[in-house]
């Protein structure tokens, strides 16, 4: 009775093992073997020959250079972290809250979400990573590299329309200035990375039970408290699940990437490449760690 | 309004109710009057509403704000960027910008391009993770756990960490030195499909660790009595699994094949290193502030005045067009793309 059982199971664990070889393949060679020649470049001067290429061992040379001469690299850093540690949960408060109002019936729903999940197709894209400022300020370095005198005038008469001189103009303080030009856009940033976030939030929302809700009214709650005992326990979950991706979404494309690929395929030095990715790396794992750590203590699991 | 947890007013309308019972023939037609104007709970619904309105409204213009942005630059001429009447609808319509643009970058045969890359990436992604989503929620074995720990990392780990060394194993590609045994060298992948392919077939492209863990999610949540049924029926694991898992897999596969699709689309960090020299829609466009600038400055090397805001007009008209088909493709499969997720499990 047992026998053809185990055999059953047997052949669910051969059928399981031959699903995963492609992957597992693909992750030994394209991942696991890269991983291993990455760890291997950061501790190497890796210089193209004939054949290939050849490696000189350096020991933490690659490391030092990126943390103490690199001019760039520790400061666009701090600013990626520190503009992340702003920016993440202004994204999930926020993502959270357009949920909650796609969620509530009112007319043009269907249309609202439509243009709220907008930025998904569109994040992330050539569009976002370079915005249209940074299209302009190629054209005008390339206008002023080609030692073109009015390149320059033309780019302080750009600016000067915009809405910061506007304010100084009429007498604003510079700090409150500052905010709000800030704030105006990372509202742009902050819509413009939320897409994904919002979805899952709202597909979340859309699985709670509607008896919880109509049992608390009978209770004579009210749409407040609802909220915070019922709503937001229950897509507790998925702001962990949102957290991480906003992370992971946040580190994928920024100053710091950028500064790696250059280095790596402008400089062509691949070691101080790789060290960097590597820092990189192990300060957004501590990142995700620790923002992990806080948050799934918090989190309410309905099952 | 079946729960509404932003809706304030529950409680006034609540406190409301025991007075009204109390003293319902008292009721004049003065508090008739009352009643319906002045009810607390009606007006908090609607300026709730209103000020719901006015938050999407405001935060869907900040969205397509951009977008309003090209299609107003694309259309007009030099002469409307001068005259000082013009704002956002153009005096003299044109489709020169469109022209130029398409011209600049090789618009057509980048569509092409770009297409087939994520065309062929989304398929062979979509069945690479498919297959192994399902041994990870269906088909356990020993180790398993260890191996769904690697899927994870791929998560984790950016892609800029092994960017230099897949850069130059596929610049030199082997498989146990087999080729360097037989030809001497390794095979140059870069500049072809082979990367990319190689890579989504075996599920390790972009993001696919997220799809394998969507896809896992979405199979755990299928019962175990459709896959016993087959089983029963003398079906084997394998066409069980094509035969009664993908077609139930459906909107895993959707969501999954969307995603794929776009993020490979938009992708410019591998296309732009593995693909340096073909023109896809996102190198053609990485390309255009340069090639325009060329352009406008009467060829290479040319010394002629560039206009910038002429420049910005082209370039916002490139992107408009390279985002184009994204948009036409979102207005076909948007209702796909919102009721997808919620079946996919990856909340439940």
């Amino acid at each position: 009775m047992s026998n053809p059982k185990r055999s059953f199971q047997q052949r669910k664990a051969l059928t399981g093992m031959l699903f995963l070889t492609p992957w597992f393949l693909g992750f030994v060679f394209f991942f696991a073997v890269p991983i291993y020649n990455s760890i291997l470049y950061s501790f190497n001067e890796l210089k193209a020959t004939d054949t290939g290429y050849s490696l000189t061992f350096k020991g933490l040379e690659n490391y030092k250079q990126a943390l103490y001469v690199d001019p760039n690299f520790v400061r666009d850093l701090m600013t990626v972290v520190g503009e992340m540690i702003v920016n993440v949960p202004l994204i999930l408060i926020f993502s959270l809250f357009i949920a909650v109002l796609l969620n509530q019936k009112f007319i043009g729903r269907a249309f609202a979400r439509s243009i709220f999940f907008l930025p998904v197709i569109l994040a992330s894209g050539i569009a976002i990573s370079i915005t249209n400022a940074g299209f302009m300020q190629q054209i005008m370095q390339q206008a002023l590299a080609s030692s073109d005198p009015t390149g320059a005038s033309a780019s302080g008469f750009l600016q000067s329309v915009e809405l910061r001189y506007m304010l100084l103009d009429i007498g604003v303080s510079e700090t409150i200035v500052n905010y709000l030009t800030g704030a105006v856009d990372r509202i742009y940033e902050i819509i413009s990375q939320s897409g994904v976030q919002i979805l899952i939030f709202l597909a979340g929302l859309q699985s709670i039970s509607p008896s919880l809700y109509e049992a608390s009214r009978i209770e004579g709650a009210t749409g407040y408290e609802a909220f915070w005992k019922i709503t937001f326990p229950m897509v507790s979950p998925l702001i962990l699940t949102n957290l991480v991706y906003t992370i992971i979404d946040s580190f994928m494309n920024n100053k710091i990437t950028q500064l790696i690929d250059t280095t790596a395929f402008k400089n062509l030095n691949f070691g101080l490449s790789s060290a960097m990715a590597w820092i990189y790396f192990g300060i957004v794992a501590c990142i995700l760690a620790v923002s992990v750590f806080i948050v799934s203590r918090r989190v309410f699991y309905h099952e | 309004m079946s729960h509404s947890p932003g809706a304030p007013a529950k409680a006034e309308g609540a406190a409301n109710d025991p007075v009204r019972a109390a003293a319902p023939r008292l009721e004049t037609a003065m508090e008739a009057v009352k009643r319906r104007y002045l009810n607390i709970d009606k007006w908090a619904k609607r300026l709730w509403s209103l000020v719901r309105a006015i938050l999407l409204i405001g935060m869907a213009f900040v969205i397509l704000y951009p977008i309003l942005l090209k299609v107003s630059a694309a259309f007009k001429t030099v002469e409307d960027l001068t005259n000082p009447t013009v704002m956002w609808i153009p005096e003299k319509f044109s489709l020169e910008n469109f022209r130029t643009a398409i011209d600049v970058m090789d618009y057509f045969d980048a569509i092409r391009n770009s297409f087939v890359l994520s065309a062929v990436t989304t398929i062979l992604q979509t069945l690479s993770c498919a297959l192994a989503g399902y041994a990870f929620a269906k088909l356990p074995f020993r180790g398993i756990n260890l191996l769904f720990a690697g899927v994870i990392l791929t998560i984790l780990v950016p892609p800029q960490t092994i960017l230099v060394p897949s850069y130059v194993n596929f610049k030199s590609f082997d498989v146990f030195g087999l080729f360097h045994l037989t030809t001497g060298h390794g095979l140059n992948m870069l500049g072809t499909y082979w990367p990319f392919i190689l890579t989504a077939a075996t599920g390790n492209a972009l993001k696919s660790g997220l799809f394998i863990y969507i896809f896992r999610q979405f199979f755990r949540g299928l019962s175990k009595e459709i896959e016993e049924a087959a089983f029963v029926d003398g079906a084997g694991v394998f066409k069980s699994f094509v035969a009664i898992m993908l077609p139930n897999a459906i909107p895993a596969m959707v969501t999954v094949m969307l995603f794929a699709f776009v993020w490979q689309w938009n992708d410019t960090f591998f296309t732009s290193n593995f693909l340096p020299n073909m023109n896809t829609l996102t190198n053609a466009t990485l390309g255009l502030p340069y090639k325009v600038s060329v352009l406008l400055g009467g060829g290479a090397g040319g010394s002629a005045q560039i206009d910038p805001f002429q420049a910005s007009m082209l370039v916002d008209t490139g992107l408009l067009l390279s985002i184009l088909p994204l948009i036409v493709m979102y207005f076909f499969v948007q209702r796909y793309f919102v009721e997808s997720i919620d079946r996919t499990g990856l909340v439940g």
